[in-house]
């Protein structure tokens, strides 16, 4: 009988492309009792030294990327508004400021800062990540997230809540949208300094994006020039299939959070067009699968609730991990963005142990191959949608249409 | 006795989107690449200065219905840099200028907040109040804002923020792994704001920062823009640096806060200012004027000439005579993005001036437009150069100044080696600096409610 070996039998060696990992930095970590563990440093969440320490820790451990939670409002268990405890954090720096903050002082991963697009203008947002790409030199990415939140609503007074989400999820489509057509504006060599004719830029480089939609229109060119990586990459989260449609028009990763093999394949065919569908998984890692059972309880215990998450809760060894990354690689994954239980705890057990681990069955670097973000994520550099196609190489080519 | 001699405040505007800017000399670097921040900025704080600034424009200028291409295009965002700066520099301010027309109370104030965060209490706001319905078109909400309102919006804006920042006290957080008790306050972050411009309510969520609020200036010279900066500005970026324009608005700004309860000393009155270095006073006026050359070349003469002229001269020659038509009249629709063609408020009696100085002096387009405009300030030896700064300043024309060089990023190099020692040999500018906040650098107490200080300010 012929036998076809999966390869999570084999876990020698695991053929296949390499994994794409990245870590969802938030608080002190995604479990609501992190903040109270050893080393926690829950003093410190609102200085630049504690993001810097995490950044430093992750691109040691060779993660593709790093995001950075984000929210215009009080962290709440309340989808309506603030749930009034005082027992878990509470409070929050701009992402896209701490990011900016940390990238002078790492080299080689991507940074990827989440960005509520209902409350936000695109041109702020599209200017604000190409400088991330500038201070970064072709590491940022953005995260792109819609809020329905009564509360937030209360804090911009635009708009009365409720929000529709389909609605909502439009705009943030044209919010994508507008960003990177943004980004597109310049084209890359758009600057010349031609002191013949005293000319700093070619102005027939920079283009009007002239975005008309239903809920906003936007003029440009930007005022900053093309990032150094054309488009960064842009993320968001399927936290259900109604996010599917806006994914597949804007995102270069889809975060998907299924719970087992089946579900993953049905996202990843869900999603045809996104070149990248990452798992979504929170992770709380030991030597033994005990411990991390433990520990797990533990956390629980002095929380007074077990955890929950939307996305599948994995507490057991580095190994048994690796195991399951595979299992889903093999169901259509191309990586995962982990959420550490505990940043002090699971961030270096994924650095120093999950790593190795991978690294050990072929399946994950072994050293940063590329400069840039979507190098990383083998994305290739596109040239700006308005440039003008570059002229064939045989001259016998019938005008463009 | 003679009075003490006044400290002189010194910061650094990073030549960018502007006119003085020489990005045709060789040694001119990138205008948009980090590396060019990470030198300007530490050649700021090797110097000792108070503060690095960044000036803001939301949408490429435009002249005669194309995009302006003679000068400098292209900045980056004001928060990303000024973070990413944080990560570089120990001590010196950042300083960055926020619009309050295109932006949101909450956001701005959760940025403002971070940056103070992330910095250790070094961030500055420079609040402007561009009306124009041609940035507008960047933007959600298009050109909703009438010209009138700016300052209202402006005024209810900052207010606005200013609860913001103070919605958390300091003591909220506790972080007692032990109790479990991350927050003394189960509801920290209140606040309610129900005005005009402004009816939003809610909770804040950046806890309160380390100076408190960052240091707030003003840049704008309508008498509505000096009322604003006297009541609710730590320190004003002006556009007065001589002796007799310097010394009346001075007199006159510091004249209105008391108004407000407040002490000339609370508003610091910052001057831009360009320089031009020397060995020698002749070799600086020599450097100077090919420095002008750069600057004015004749197509950006004729540009410039159409800023008074509000049409287009496209078909004057920069080297031959003035046109002898006069500037067409009403809001300039010719240079679309620029605030400094508000200057030329009576553009009839400016053009008649200059005519008449041309054909007297028997000066081109081009001579001309370099005569009367935008001299550099400090021409001359380091000594020159640092006597003329402390002269100013002692005189009560300034309190210091923002110094704009004309090159990226190495054009505060030799000022920062030459004229810093100078005023620090005369007692007149720190060795080192005194504390960690910008506030510090400045001067400036811990920050008070702009409330009531703004209540009257319609009166
Ligand atoms: C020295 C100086 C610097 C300024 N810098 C900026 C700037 O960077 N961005 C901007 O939008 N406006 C800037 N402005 C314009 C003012 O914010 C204001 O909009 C304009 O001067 C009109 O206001 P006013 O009528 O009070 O003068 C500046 C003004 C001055 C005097």
């Amino acid at each position: 009988m012929p036998v076809h070996p999966s390869p999570s039998h084999s876990p020698g060696s695991a053929p296949g492309p390499a994994l794409h990992l990245a870590v969802a930095l938030d608080g002190a970590g995604w479990h609501p009792a992190a903040w109270r563990e050893p080393g926690a440093d829950a003093d410190r969440l609102f200085t630049a030294g504690y993001w810097a320490a995490l950044v430093a820790e992750a691109e040691a451990g060779l993660l593709d990327f790093v995001t950075f939670e984000d929210s215009l409002s009080l962290q709440s268990t309340d989808p309506a508004g603030p749930d009034g405890r005082t027992d878990l954090v509470r409070g929050r720096l701009d992402a896209v400021l701490v990011a900016a903050r940390v990238a002078p002082l790492s080299r080689h991963i991507g940074l990827v800062p989440s960005v509520v697009a209902t409350h936000t203008e695109p041109f702020h947002v599209s200017k604000a990540l190409a400088t991330l790409d500038y201070v970064s030199r072709g590491r940022a990415g953005l995260r792109i997230q819609i809020s329905e939140r009564p509360d937030e609503v209360g804090h911009f007074g635009r708009r009365t809540a409720p929000l529709d989400p389909a609605e909502l999820y439009g705009e943030a489509a044209d919010h994508v949208e507008v960003v990177r057509r943004l980004w597109d504006s310049w084209e890359d060599d758009a600057e010349i300094r031609d002191a013949a004719t005293g000319r700093f830029v070619d102005r027939a480089k920079l283009h009007y994006i002239d975005f008309e939609g239903p809920r906003f229109s936007v003029k440009g060119p930007s005022i900053t020039p093309r990032p150094p990586q054309g488009l960064p990459p842009v993320s968001a989260l399927a936290s259900d299939v109604a996010v599917y449609p806006f994914l597949a028009r804007s995102a270069d990763i889809g975060y998907v959070t299924a719970r087992d093999a089946g579900e993953v394949r049905a996202a990843v065919a869900a999603l045809p067009g996104t070149p990248h569908v990452f798992g979504e998984l929170t992770v709380f890692l030991d030597e033994q699968p005990a411990t991390a059972e433990r520990r797990l309880q533990r956390l629980d215990a002095a929380h007074g609730a077990a955890y929950t998450s939307d996305a599948r809760v994995f507490a057991g060894t580095a190994a048994d991990l690796a195991d399951l990354l595979l299992e889903w690689r093999e169901a259509g994954l191309t990586g995962f963005r982990l959420r550490p239980g505990v940043l002090a705890h699971d961030l270096p057990a994924i650095t120093r142990g999950l790593v190795p681990e991978l690294q050990r069955r072929g399946a994950f670097r072994r050293s940063y191959e590329a400069s840039s973000l979507r190098g990383l994520l083998g994305l290739a550099r596109p040239a700006s949608r308005y440039a003008a196609a570059p002229a064939a190489p045989a001259a016998t080519a019938s005008p463009a249409a | 006795m003679s009075k003490p001699l006044k400290q002189i405040h010194l910061a650094a505007h990073f030549p960018g989107v502007n006119s003085t800017t020489v990005w045709s000399d060789p040694a001119a670097g990138s205008q948009i690449d980090f590396d060019s921040f990470v030198h300007f900025a530490r050649t700021a704080e090797r110097a000792k200065f108070d503060f690095l600034f960044l000036a803001e424009g939301l949408r490429l200028r435009e002249q005669g219905g194309e995009i302006y291409d003679l000068d400098v295009v292209g900045r980056p965002d004001t928060f990303t840099v000024l973070a990413a700066l944080a990560a570089v520099t120990e001590h010196l301010g950042l300083a960055g200028t926020i619009n309050s027309t295109f932006n949101e109370p909450y956001e701005v104030a959760r940025q403002f907040a971070s940056l103070d965060h992330l910095s250790g209490g070094r961030a500055a706001w420079n609040v402007v109040t561009s009306w124009d319905a041609f940035t507008g078109e960047n933007f959600r909400r298009g050109g909703f804002l009438p010209r009138e309102e700016r300052y209202e919006r402006a005024r209810e804006f900052l207010d606005t923020a200013g609860e913001l920042f103070d919605a958390w006290d300091g003591g909220e957080i506790l972080a007692d792994p032990v109790s479990g008790e991350f927050l003394r306050d189960a509801s920290p972050g209140a606040f309610a704001h129900r005005g005009e411009q402004f009816d939003i309510s809610g909770h804040f969520n950046v806890l309160r920062s380390p100076q408190g609020r960052p240091v707030i200036f003003q840049a704008g010279d309508s008498d509505e823009g000096r009322e604003f900066a006297a009541a609710a500005a730590d320190a004003i970026f002006g556009r007065y640096g001589t002796l007799e324009e310097g010394r009346a608005f001075y007199a006159d700004v510091k004249g209105r806060l008391g108004r407000y309860g407040r002490t000339p000393d609370e508003l610091k009155i910052l001057p831009a200012a360009t320089f031009v270095l020397g060995d020698t006073d002749a070799e600086a006026r020599e450097l100077a004027r090919e420095v002008r050359l750069q600057q004015v070349s004749g197509a950006t003469a004729i540009k410039r000439l159409e800023h008074v002229w509000n049409r287009d001269l496209s078909g004057y020659d920069p080297d031959g005579p003035l046109p002898d038509i006069d500037p067409l009249p009403g809001e300039n629709t010719i240079a679309l993005g620029r605030a400094s063609v508000r200057m030329h408020r009576d553009p009839v009696a400016v053009a008649r001036e200059w005519r008449e100085r041309a054909a007297a002096e028997g000066l081109s387009i081009r001579e001309l437009v370099i005569e009367t405009t935008e001299r550099q300030s400090f021409v001359g030896s380091p000594l020159t150069v640092a006597q003329g700064i402390d002269a100013l300043v002692q005189a009560d024309a300034a309190d210091g100044f923002i110094l704009v060089p004309h090159l990226t990023p190495g054009g505060l190099d030799a000022f920062a080696d030459t004229v810093v020692p100078l005023l620090q040999e005369r007692g007149v500018f720190r060795r080192e600096y005194d504390g960690p906040t910008l506030r510090d650098h400045l001067g400036l107490a811990a920050p008070r409610a702009l409330a009531p200080a703004l209540a009257p300010a319609r009166g």
